[in-house]
């Protein structure tokens, strides 16, 4: 799938709820899915700042794409990051920094999306495009 | 049931934010440790000095500026009175608690030396531990902590310990943001003097509940912020000792604070003026000595009175929750409660209640050295004002109930 087809599902999924509490309670249950970071990945490095609650993500090659890998000390924190990562992950790195986000805003998150929200959803999606403007030079 | 003299509603009215809504819920602010909200009445003086008199103080000779001037020092008065200290020229408008802060360290440089030291109490915000750890890297003093126990008791035994004839400075808050302890200042002062050390105390926090009696104390500094006591954001004051204030170097150089200039040399103003380069908060100042007249007129025993209901009421309530701890259990607190639910982050509970229109502060607090201490990522914090209800903390039983439910 791509990007957007998976946004779209995300949308789609989403549209279900008809009050926050209940789209709240699928992020939370999102947040379970989300592939673990492996324990030797979580250190200083790969906490993204900018966040009340620590968020960690590791990114690593398989082909051409990218797979990311993601932990938070917070549930609702680990629900977004797992939207985002299930959104990103394996997808080609250009297709990544090409991606736009307005469908977090589709989904009822736009309070999370203001740069001054202390969760830091914006620093999350930016250190999500910079692994992939990383490993787009590599593959380069 | 609470009781108290004083009429909650008729209080409520004169507070427009209250009324407002919050992600379609009614607002229930328990977020004043971080800021008070602003009463109608200081609202209006804001207004008013914009409508009718804003001008530059202190220079003009039209009649703006006089009624501006005029109206400027009656608030420096007001602030005297309120705090009980003897002259208006040692009541130096700041921008805050933290300017006032920086002002006494960074004008300290000149009064130490290596082998001198600066005690700092284990509670403080980092407005009040930065500036000192900066002053001991210029000066080579060494910066020493007083202790607290698990309630978040400064221990007093440790503190009197640390005192010898090398301590110049002692730093402490009158009462903890994060936990809400109120400390002992008097003694912490007295035993401080007796080594011959000055004591700055941080009344940010502590402002809002007790009326301190400055020249009782005999504290050498004191800080507070108009903010935090229905007074709007920008402005505050440092209360120093005539002594200290004399001795202590200007902070900025600029307007109001000289005498007389030429490019060989300056000469400084008299106090307060020394400390007050370039144009001040005018109609903040103002609204601050409006805002001491609003909270007088309700009356500080009252206030407190209320607020301890408040705060036990609460306490109570928020313990029937299953897991749920608190942080700063001491004998005296202020209306502050900081909490955590086993197996929750804080963040998380702050987020759902919000949705509930829920005003609580998650976080470190600006005091990570407490959070270290308990070994936690942080604390949800409710503190609470005399115009909250009991009603109110019902609502955030059942918001931090209800984020109880959806995170576990």
């Amino acid at each position: 799938m791509t990007i957007k087809e998976i946004q779209e599902e995300i949308i789609d999924e989403f549209s279900m709820f008809d009050d926050w509490m209940q789209r709240y309670e699928y992020m939370i249950e999102l947040g379970k899915s989300l592939p673990l970071i492996a324990e030797q990945y979580k250190t200083d490095d790969n906490l993204i700042k900018g966040c009340q609650s620590k968020v960690w993500v590791h990114a690593e090659l398989d082909g051409d794409k990218l797979v990311f890998t993601a932990d938070s000390d917070a549930i609702i924190t680990k629900g977004i990051i797992a939207i985002l990562v299930r959104t990103f992950s394996n997808q080609k790195p250009q297709d990544i920094i090409d991606a736009d986000v307005e469908f977090i805003d589709e989904i009822g998150l736009k309070e999370h999306l203001s740069p001054t929200r202390a969760n830091g959803l914006v620093s999350m999606i930016k250190q999500l495009k910079l692994y992939a403007v990383a490993y787009q030079t590599q593959l380069k | 049931m609470i009781g108290t003299t004083l009429d909650i509603q008729a209080i409520r009215k004169d507070f427009p934010i209250l009324q407002r809504e919050v992600n379609g819920k009614p607002l229930v602010y328990l977020d004043n440790a971080a800021t008070s909200q602003t009463p109608q009445q200081v609202i209006d003086v804001i207004v008013d000095y914009y409508q009718r008199y804003n001008a530059n103080i202190h220079r003009g000779v039209h009649t703006l500026s006089q009624e501006a001037t005029d109206a400027y020092e009656a608030a420096r008065q007001k602030i005297q009175k309120h705090f009980n200290i003897a002259h208006s020229r040692e009541v130096i408008f700041t921008s805050g608690t933290t300017h006032g802060i920086n002002l006494v360290a960074t004008g300290s440089t000149s009064f130490l030396k290596e082998g001198d030291e600066v005690l700092v109490s284990a509670m403080e915000h980092h407005s009040n531990i930065v500036p000192w750890q900066m002053l001991c890297e210029r000066t080579g003093a060494t910066l020493k902590v007083i202790p607290m126990n698990l309630e978040g008791e400064l221990v007093m035994e440790e503190y009197h310990n640390l005192l010898s004839d090398r301590t110049r400075l002692v730093f402490c808050n009158h009462v903890s943001n994060a936990l809400g302890t109120i400390n002992p200042i008097e003694e912490i002062i007295e035993a401080a003097h007796k080594v011959g050390a000055a004591v700055l105390i941080d009344g940010a926090q502590a402002a809002a509940h007790i009326k301190p009696d400055l020249q009782a104390l005999d504290v050498d500094f004191y800080t507070v912020s108009a903010h935090k006591m229905c007074g709007p954001t920008g402005v505050g004051v440092l209360y120093g000792k005539e002594e200290w204030l004399k001795k202590l170097p200007p902070y900025q150089g600029g307007g109001e604070m000289i005498a007389e200039v030429t490019f060989e040399k300056t000469t400084y103003a008299d106090l307060p003026h020394k400390f007050e380069a370039g144009t001040p908060n005018i109609s903040g100042g103002i609204a601050f000595g409006a805002a001491l007249d609003y909270m007088n007129s309700i009356g500080f025993d009252a206030i407190a009175q209320y607020e301890d209901e408040l705060l036990n009421y609460a306490t109570e309530q928020l313990l029937t929750i299953d897991g749920l701890k608190i942080y700063g259990t001491a004998a005296h607190k202020t209306s502050v409660i900081s909490f955590n639910i086993e197996g929750i982050h804080p963040y998380d509970i702050g987020t759902i209640v919000d949705k509930l229109g829920i005003a609580v502060r998650t976080g470190h607090h600006c005091a990570q050295p407490i959070m270290d201490f308990y070994q936690i990522p942080g604390t949800v914090r409710a503190s609470f004002s005399f115009y909250n209800t009991k009603e109110e903390v019902d609502k955030l039983v059942e918001g931090v109930t209800r984020a109880r439910n959806m995170l576990l």
